[in-house]
């Protein structure tokens, strides 16, 4: 597959994303971004198992909740620096979704989707009923543990730069992932994953490399969510909306698409900001989300990237 | 001889859709396989590419028992083939459905090499004009080809061919016929499955027959036609016919 230009405009576009805040020094904007960014890397990530392999991980907000609760546990208990433990909590979450992978992946379509959402309420329950992990009630930092970072107000900026750098490696695994061997193979996997198998793609092994790189990403998210919001419960950890809201984004964006699954995130984190402020409804931006992915579904099955696209064949090369 | 099955047996609940079957192909020979419609044609292909196991009988290719390898694996040695129903990677253009057929091949090609192989490929079958359209745009006579390219890519030493003659048009057929021998010169091993007996008469070395899941019958193209079992396993029994046709 050839390279496009993609990341010549979306790479310098986040970082300017990124840096806006810092150099205006907007505490709120940075809020904002924050949460921007997080959306971005989550859709970015489930659109390799999503948008790449043909799989609907429903419940893939599992990985960033174990990712979280590693991560957080790790420096809640034992003082582990903030870096290795969400790299460790990435790595953890990426090797239980490569060997759940293995049992779920072997599920397709509907059923697949329903069995991950089964994974995602089976840890959370669990986790409800560990007690050194606090139950349901969670786990909150003792400020101290930010002294190692110059206090709360530097460690905020820390977790802002982390996150930053997060989504920007996650799109760029994600490109090279979609321009390489692998994801050719994965590409061929959505398509007709009984024709891969003849054509000599090792199916299983792809499909769980695909769902692990997936789980990675988000779980380090939540590492550094949880550090900012110093802590961590159950019930936000693995919230199923969530999960929905990756999904939505995804498709907004266009399914397959590194590009699509950015604008995707960051558009709906802007009709989100809408809807929530309205003073007269509550929750609203949920049934917005419903609809939204039911007029996607319906009409442009392949989201805004696809639309563009399909009007504009130049644009190909661009929004891949 | 390249590829042996012996006493090869499946079923599927109580209907035994592969039975007792046993065949020696030699290299660089095309061997056709023909039979009524549920002979079990297909799905001996897919015991041989690896789709099923048989619960009985052994696979060899080359003298090594490839009878429990994955199906990728038995890619991986050269064994491609077609499907009946085409498969086209539909969102994919037919550049990339090839290049898939090259990257996880015999040669296991990275992704530069094997855009090469894929243009010689494309080339070769007639689909240069289509290089770029998404495969699931093609019409059927296309689909067919890019099968037929896909399989090629993975240059393979057999080369399983499904019916990739049904449903074109003779002028289609010609040509994909004249693709199927310049195969065969390559030094190529070919089995296939075809329903156009004129098309499979002229192109196979031997022909095995099968019928309700046995093999009937094996031989040159002329002993097949001439076989009494044959015949009557594709008309029902000719005397019979001949009797009703006398009493009339």
């Amino acid at each position: 597959m050839q390279k496009g230009y993609t990341l010549f405009w979306l790479l310098p576009a986040l970082i300017a994303l990124v840096i806006y805040p810092i150099v205006t020094n907007n505490v709120m904007l940075r809020e904002t971004v924050f949460l921007i960014l997080l959306s971005i890397t989550l859709s970015i990530s489930l659109n390799i198992i999503l948008g790449f392999t043909g799989y609907v991980s429903f419940g893939h907000i599992v990985y960033y909740g174990i990712g979280a609760y590693f991560a957080f546990y790790l420096m809640y208990a034992y003082k582990v620096s903030l870096i290795v433990s969400i790299v460790l909590g990435g790595l953890v979450s990426a090797a239980i979704a490569f060997v759940l992978g293995q049992a779920v992946l072997s599920l397709r379509g509907a059923i697949f989707a329903i069995a991950t959402i089964g994974v995602n309420e089976a840890v959370k329950s669990l986790i409800n009923n560990i007690s050194i992990l606090g139950g349901a009630m969670g786990l909150y930092f003792d400020f101290s543990i930010y002294d190692n970072y110059g206090g709360a107000l530097k460690a905020i900026w820390l977790s802002y730069y982390l996150m930053g750098t997060l989504t920007i490696l996650s799109v760029i695994a994600a490109y090279y992932i979609k321009k390489s061997k692998f994801g050719l193979g994965l590409f061929s996997i959505r398509e007709d994953q009984d024709a891969s198998a003849v054509l000599g793609i090792k199916t299983k092994l792809y499909k769980s490399l695909a769902y692990a790189t997936s789980a990675f990403f988000p779980a380090i998210a939540g590492g550094i969510f949880a550090f900012k919001a110093g802590n961590i419960e159950p019930s936000g950890a693995f919230n199923l909306v969530k999960s929905i809201e990756m999904i939505v984004m995804v498709m907004l964006g266009g399914y397959g698409s590194v590009a699509g699954s950015a604008l995707g995130a960051l558009f709906y984190e802007k009709i989100k900001s809408i809807l929530l402020v309205m003073p007269y409804v509550k929750d609203l931006h949920l049934a917005v989300s419903g609809l939204i992915l039911l007029i996607i579904v319906q009409f442009a099955p392949s989201g805004i990237v696809g639309f563009l696209t399909k009007y504009f064949k130049n644009l190909r090369k661009v929004l891949e | 001889m390249i590829l042996k099955g012996t006493n090869l047996k499946l079923s599927f609940g109580g209907l035994v859709a592969v039975n007792n079957v046993s065949f020696e192909i030699e290299e660089k020979t095309i061997f056709g396989i023909i039979g009524p419609n549920g002979a079990g044609k297909t799905t001996l292909f897919n015991i041989i590419s690896g789709v099923y196991k048989p619960q009985e009988g052994k696979l060899f290719f080359k003298d090594k028992d490839i009878t429990n390898f994955p199906t990728y694996k038995r890619a991986r040695l050269g064994i491609a083939r077609t499907h009946q129903i085409v498969k086209p990677l539909s969102e994919l253009t037919v550049i990339e459905n090839v290049m898939v057929g090259a990257c996880f091949g015999k040669k296991n090609y990275n992704l530069k090499q094997a855009q090469k192989v894929a243009l010689d490929v494309i080339n070769f079958v007639g689909l240069s004009t289509k290089m770029f359209t998404q495969a699931g745009q093609l019409n059927v006579a296309f689909k067919k080809r890019l099968e037929l390219a896909r399989a090629l890519a993975n240059e393979p030493e057999i080369l399983l061919l499904d019916e990739v003659l049904a449903g074109l048009n003779p002028k289609e057929v010609d040509s994909m016929l004249n693709v199927i021998l310049k195969i065969k010169q390559n030094g190529i091993t070919i089995i296939m499955i075809e329903h156009l007996m004129h098309a499979i008469m002229k192109a196979s070395d031997y022909i095995m027959v099968l019928d309700s899941g046995e093999k009937i019958a094996q031989g040159s193209p002329q002993e097949i036609s001439n076989n009494q079992r044959v015949i009557e396993a594709y008309l029902g029994d000719p005397k019979l016919a001949m009797q009703l046709v006398g009493a009339k």
